[in-house]
């Protein structure tokens, strides 16, 4: 029992990751609103990237940047245990920009379909569509 | 990383997203994104993503909400959910 609790506790960081996961899931396929199903688009995607940021994360580690690196003593030896992984930063690096993108083109999308049909709501658009 | 200060800023971030998808007013649910990503920026500062942290705070935080702001100017504020 103590086991599983300890289990729990210690990686609170991905219960986090999949309740915001599940929140955005939910939005993407239960809100009604255009702009709302966005909103809930981009948390799923913040969620996947606090995963992968949660996965670099090492205990007594600091950031991944040389110290004593400057100077004229030389580099010495670097150990890896006492930077966190900056491999899953880098790649969510990407992610990031990646997802501003794709939010450009889903609320430009939105806006067309504003201009259309006059409503963001999904079912009065669906309505609107059967009328044709 | 400072684990209280990442539990504090983990449970902010949950509830600052349930509030935006929550708010039944689009520029509102627009500025409480805002908030969230800016939350997400503070807890890749904790992790020690530093440059996720700052690339967060100019396009997550910065460019995001003015894209929603100004796709809720182009449309409507009015939403039922």
């Amino acid at each position: 029992m103590a086991d599983i609790v300890s289990t729990v506790v210690d990686n609170y960081n991905y219960w986090i990751y999949i309740t915001l996961m599940m929140i955005g899931l939910y939005a993407i396929i239960a809100k009604n609103n255009l702009v709302k199903k966005i909103v809930g688009m981009n948390i799923f995607q913040t969620a996947i990237i606090l995963f992968y940021v949660s996965i670099g994360v090492k205990r007594g580690a600091t950031i991944p940047i040389l110290e004593h690196a400057h100077g004229s003593h030389g580099y010495g030896v670097v150990h890896a245990a006492e930077y966190v992984n900056p491999l899953p930063h880098v790649l969510m690096l990407t992610a990031i920009v990646v997802g501003v993108a794709t939010l450009g083109v889903a609320l430009a999308l939105a806006i067309k379909v504003y201009n259309e049909y006059n409503t963001l709501e999904e079912d009065e658009i669906l309505a609107q569509i059967r009328e044709e | 990383m400072v684990w209280p200060i990442d539990l504090a800023i983990l449970t902010l971030v949950v509830m600052v997203a349930i509030g935006s998808l929550m708010v039944k007013d689009l520029l509102g649910a627009a500025i409480l994104f805002g908030a969230y990503s800016f939350m997400m920026c503070l807890l890749w500062t904790v992790m020690g993503a530093v440059d996720v942290a700052f690339t967060e705070a100019s396009v997550g935080a910065g460019v995001s909400t003015v894209f929603f702001v100004g796709a809720v100017f182009r449309t409507s504020r009015r939403t039922r959910d």
